[in-house]
C-alpha cells in the first residue's frame, strides 16, 4: 500500500504524505494562505484565524490546525474566507498602534502586508486614546517590546517555551485586556530572558523588535577622529544576501567587505579569524580537561544566551563552561591591544563594531566580566538585519557591488572558523585541532559529517582520538541543553564535550538574522553555505592559520599561556542571586 | 485573627502544597487555590516560586493562569470578602446603590479593593444564581438577600463592632 494520498485544493488534485496540517499541504502544492500565528518550527496554535479555508462538508476550518485527509475538497479563496480574513484584519487594526511609518517593522510587517493585500483602506473603529497606549519596554539590551503592536498570535510565547524551555513571555489577563508580557509585566531587562531574540524572529508585527544601534554606529563612522573597525560573524555572510533578493546560503562575504568599506568602516576583519583563535584555546583546554578528568564534560562558551542560562539557572555547573571568551569577545581585545599602536591612534579613538547574527551579543558586549579599564572591548553589536538596513540607507546596490577582500592580518581564516556559524560547527572545528594536538598526526579526513545538521537538535558522535574514545554532544536550543544538564546531574551523561547553541540550528538561525520563520529549509541552506566555503578553503584547521601562528609568536606566546588567559579567557559569575528566581 | 502580612512567603509551606499535588503542572489551578486559601491572595513571590519549582511552568505562565481566572486575586483580600451581585436582576433592583453604600462606608477609593485596615474587600460578581433574592450580597459565604444601602450599612456596622473598629 502506498502512503501517498491525495486531496483537492481548488479543484486541483494534490498529493500529500505526512504533512502535519493542511497549510503545509497547501504550501507544498505551491499555493498559500495568509497566517500570522503559524510558524512551521512551532506547534500549531490556531489563534489568528487568517489561514481559514472552506472544506466541503466541514465548513470553515483553520488550515494550520486541521490534519490533511484523503479526498478532502478544500477552497482557499472564497467569498466567506475572504470576508473572514478581512474582518480579522479590521479587528486587529482596531486597537493596533497606527504609527506604521515610524515602526521598526515597517516594510516587513505581516499585518501591514496583509492589510495592503486585502485592500483594507479604512479602519472603521477610532484610534485608541493616548492614555490607552501601554508603555514601551526597552529595558533589555537586545530587544524592544511594544505591547501596542501585539496581535496576540502567541508565536513569541511558543518560541520561548518550545525552543528555550523558558517561557519568559506569557499571556496575562483575559479577553480584551489580554497582553503578552514577562512575569507580572516586569521589564524584559529584569527577568531571566537570555536575549536569544527568537521571539522577535517569529513576531509578525513590530511588537518585538531588535534594539537598534545603527544611529550610534553612524555617529562613530562620521566622526573624523575615530577609527572604526569591524568584524563579522560566520553566519552573517550566508544570510545577509536574503535582504537583497539573493538565495539563502549564498556566501556574500566579498560583497559584505565592499559594502562595509563603502559605508565607511576603516578596517574590515573577520570573526572567523578569532573563531580559529577560540579553537586554539578551547581545544587545548579540552585536552587538558580530558587528561586531568576534571570539569568534564566541557561546555562550549560561544553562545551568550547559553552562558546567561547557566549563570542564572544552573550556577553550580559553571565549572563545566569553557573559560574561553566567544570569538567576538576574543577578537575585540586583540584589536584593542594591538591596533592603536599600529594605526598610531589613541585607544579612545578606536571603535570596535561587530556584525552578528545574534541579539544576545548586544548583551554580551556589555557584560561586566568583559570590561577592561572601564570600557567594553566591543563597542557596538549590529545584527545582520541592522547591517542590511545600513547598506540600504547608504544607497549601496548590494547585488552589483564588486566583492573585495578584507584587511590583514585579522581577516585571515580557515574553514574551521567558518563552520562556527552552524550547530555542530564549533565541535567539529575543535575536534579537527584537538586530534592533531593530541596525536601529533595529520587528520586526513576533516569532514565530520555526523556532527552536522540543522533539524536534529541533539546528537551524540563518538570519535576515536588514537584509541581514546571521545563522545561529543551537539545540541541546539536551551530546551535540549537542559535535558543534557539533567543527564549530567543524575550521572547518566556519557559525553565529554557539550556544544550548545541556543537558537535552533545554530547561529545561522540567530535572532538577528533576516526573517526565516516561515520556511524551515532556510536553516539548512545557510548551513550548507558555510560548509561549502569550508570545503573550498585550502586551510581547514584552525591551528594552521598563519595569522594565528603569528599572533601567538608575537603576542600571545602559546595557547592557554598567561597572556592568553589574561585577554582571551574570562570568569563567569553565579547570577542566581538577584535573578528573579532568587527566593529564599 | 491577624491578617497574614503580605510580601512574606514561607517556601516550605509552598513546597508542602506543591508536593501534595504531585508537583504536576496540570494541578496548577488547585495549587493556586490552596495558596490563595493560605494568604487570601496570590503573592508575586509565591507565583514565581511555583513557576520555577514545577517542571514545564514558568513564572510568566503561572501569572497568566492567575490573571485569567477571576477567582484569583493578586491583592490581599480582607478578612471579610464582600461580593455584590450585579447580574441583570440585581442590577435592576438596585445593586448599584448598595455597592456605593459599601464603598462609602469602607472609604474605598476608585479601583481600591481592600479597605485600609485590611478587614474588608469588595468584589462585583455577575450572577450568584439567587435572582429571586435580588439584590444579593455575600459576605464570606453568608448570603444577605434583598439588600438596600441602609441594610448593608447595618450589616457592616455589626461586623465592624465585632472587630472592635469603626
Amino acid at each position: 500500500m502506498t502512503d501517498k494520498k491525495t486531496l483537492f485544493i481548488d479543484g486541483k488534485e494534490v498529493e500529500f504524505t505526512d504533512e502535519p496540517n493542511l497549510l503545509e499541504v497547501i504550501r507544498k502544492a505551491g499555493m498559500n494562505v495568509p497566517t500570522f500565528c503559524y510558524r512551521p518550527d512551532l506547534t500549531s496554535f490556531g489563534a489568528c484565524r487568517m489561514c481559514v479555508v472552506e472544506v466541503e462538508g466541514r465548513g470553515i476550518q483553520s488550515s494550520c490546525t486541521m490534519p490533511p485527509e484523503a479526498g478532502l475538497k478544500i477552497h482557499l479563496n472564497t467569498d466567506r474566507t475572504r470576508r473572514i480574513r478581512k474582518t480579522v484584519l479590521e479587528l486587529l487594526l482596531a486597537n493596533h498602534d497606527r504609527s506604521c511609518l515610524t515602526c521598526d517593522k515597517s516594510g516587513s510587517c505581516e499585518l501591514q502586508q496583509y492589510a495592503e493585500e486585502y485592500g483594507i483602506k479604512q479602519i472603521r473603529y477610532p484610534d485608541k486614546a493616548d492614555d490607552e497606549y501601554l508603555p514601551v519596554d526597552d529595558s533589555s539590551p537586545s530587544l524592544v517590546r511594544d505591547p501596542n503592536k501585539c496581535i496576540l498570535c502567541g508565536a513569541c510565547v511558543r518560541a520561548c517555551t518550545e525552543f528555550q524551555g523558558h517561557s519568559v513571555l506569557g499571556f496575562a489577563n483575559r479577553g480584551s485586556k489580554t497582553v503578552v508580557q514577562p512575569m507580572n509585566g516586569r521589564p524584559l531587562g529584569q527577568v531571566d530572558c537570555v536575549n536569544c531574540g527568537q521571539c522577535a524572529a517569529v513576531c509578525p508585527t513590530g511588537a518585538l523588535t531588535i534594539k537598534s544601534d545603527i544611529e550610534n554606529v553612524w555617529k562613530e563612522i562620521t566622526n573624523p577622529n575615530k577609527k572604526v573597525v569591524v568584524q563579522m560573524a560566520p553566519a552573517t555572510r550566508v544570510a545577509i544576501g536574503e535582504m537583497f533578493g539573493l538565495e539563502p546560503g549564498e556566501n556574500s562575504i566579498g560583497k559584505m567587505n565592499a559594502a562595509l568599506r563603502r559605508i565607511g568602516f576603516d578596517l574590515i576583519f573577520d570573526t572567523n579569524f578569532s573563531a580559529d583563535l577560540t579553537i586554539m584555546e578551547e581545544a587545548s583546554e579540552f585536552l587538558g580537561r580530558l587528561q586531568s578528568g576534571q570539569n568534564l564534560p566541557l561546555f562550549t562558551s560561544c553562545c551568550p544566551a547559553w552562558i546567561k542560562y547557566i549563570e542564572t539557572a544552573h550556577p553550580e555547573m559553571l565549572n563545566h563552561l569553557s573559560t574561553c571568551k566567544s570569538p567576538m569577545s576574543m577578537m575585540s581585545p586583540v584589536l584593542v591591544d594591538l591596533l592603536p599602536k599600529r594605526l598610531e591612534i589613541e585607544r579612545e579613538n578606536l571603535v570596535v563594531v561587530a556584525i552578528m547574527p545574534c541579539t544576545a551579543k548586544k548583551y554580551e558586549c556589555k557584560r561586566d566580566d568583559l570590561m577592561r579599564n572601564g570600557r567594553a572591548d566591543t563597542d557596538y553589536v549590529l545584527t545582520t538585519q541592522e547591517l542590511g538596513r545600513m547598506i540600504k540607507e547608504a544607497g549601496i546596490d548590494f547585488n552589483s557591488i564588486e566583492p573585495e577582500p578584507n584587511d590583514s592580518p585579522f581577516g585571515e581564516y580557515t574553514g574551521a572558523g567558518t563552520i562556527f556559524g552552524a550547530s555542530g560547527g564549533v565541535a567539529e572545528a575543535a575536534v579537527r585541532t584537538a586530534y592533531e594536538f593530541a596525536t601529533g598526526e595529520t587528520l586526513e579526513n576533516v569532514d565530520i559529517k555526523e556532527l552536522r545538521g540543522t533539524t536534529n537538535r541533539c546528537r551524540d558522535v563518538e570519535l576515536d582520538i588514537k584509541g581514546t574514545k571521545v563522545v561529543v554532544r551537539v545540541v541546539s536550543t536551551l530546551k535540549e541543553a537542559e535535558k543534557s544538564l539533567q543527564e549530567i546531574k543524575n550521572g547518566t551523561a556519557k559525553f565529554h564535550m557539550l556544544e550548545v547553541m541556543a537558537c535552533p540550528g545554530g547561529c545561522i538561525n540567530g535572532g538577528g538574522q533576516p526573517r526565516s520563520c516561515d520556511n524551515s529549509k532556510i536553516k539548512a541552506e545557510r548551513a550548507q553555505g558555510l560548509y561549502k566555503e569550508d570545503s573550498e578553503l585550502k586551510l581547514r584547521k584552525s591551528h594552521v592559520n598563519p595569522s594565528i601562528k603569528k599572533l601567538y609568536d608575537e603576542y600571545l606566546e602559546k595557547p592557554n599561556s598567561h597572556k592568553a588567559h589574561e585577554i582571551l579567557h574570562t570568569i563567569y559569575k553565579d547570577k542566581l542571586t538577584g535573578s528573579y528566581k532568587d527566593i529564599k | 485573627m491577624s491578617v497574614e502580612t503580605p510580601h512574606k512567603i514561607d517556601t516550605s509551606k509552598l513546597d508542602e502544597i506543591i508536593k501534595s499535588y504531585d508537583s504536576k503542572k496540570s494541578n496548577l489551578i488547585a495549587i493556586l487555590q490552596k495558596v490563595q486559601e493560605v494568604y487570601r491572595y496570590l503573592p508575586e513571590e509565591a507565583m514565581i516560586y511555583i513557576g520555577t519549582k514545577i517542571e514545564g511552568l514558568s513564572p510568566a505562565t503561572v501569572f497568566g493562569v492567575a490573571t485569567f481566572y477571576a477567582q484569583f486575586s493578586l491583592e490581599p483580600k480582607g478578612k471579610y470578602e464582600i461580593k455584590v451581585c450585579d447580574g441583570t436582576a440585581c442590577h435592576v433592583r438596585g445593586s448599584m446603590p448598595v455597592l456605593n453604600a459599601i464603598r462609602n462606608k469602607l472609604n474605598l477609593k476608585e479601583g481600591q479593593v481592600t479597605s485600609d485596615n485590611g478587614l474588608f474587600s469588595l468584589e462585583i460578581v455577575s450572577c450568584l444564581g439567587a435572582c429571586g433574592l435580588a439584590p444579593v450580597c455575600v459576605v464570606n459565604d453568608k448570603v444577605y438577600p434583598q439588600m438596600t444601602s441602609d441594610a448593608i450599612s447595618m450589616v457592616l456596622d455589626t461586623l465592624m463592632k465585632e472587630e472592635g473598629s469603626n
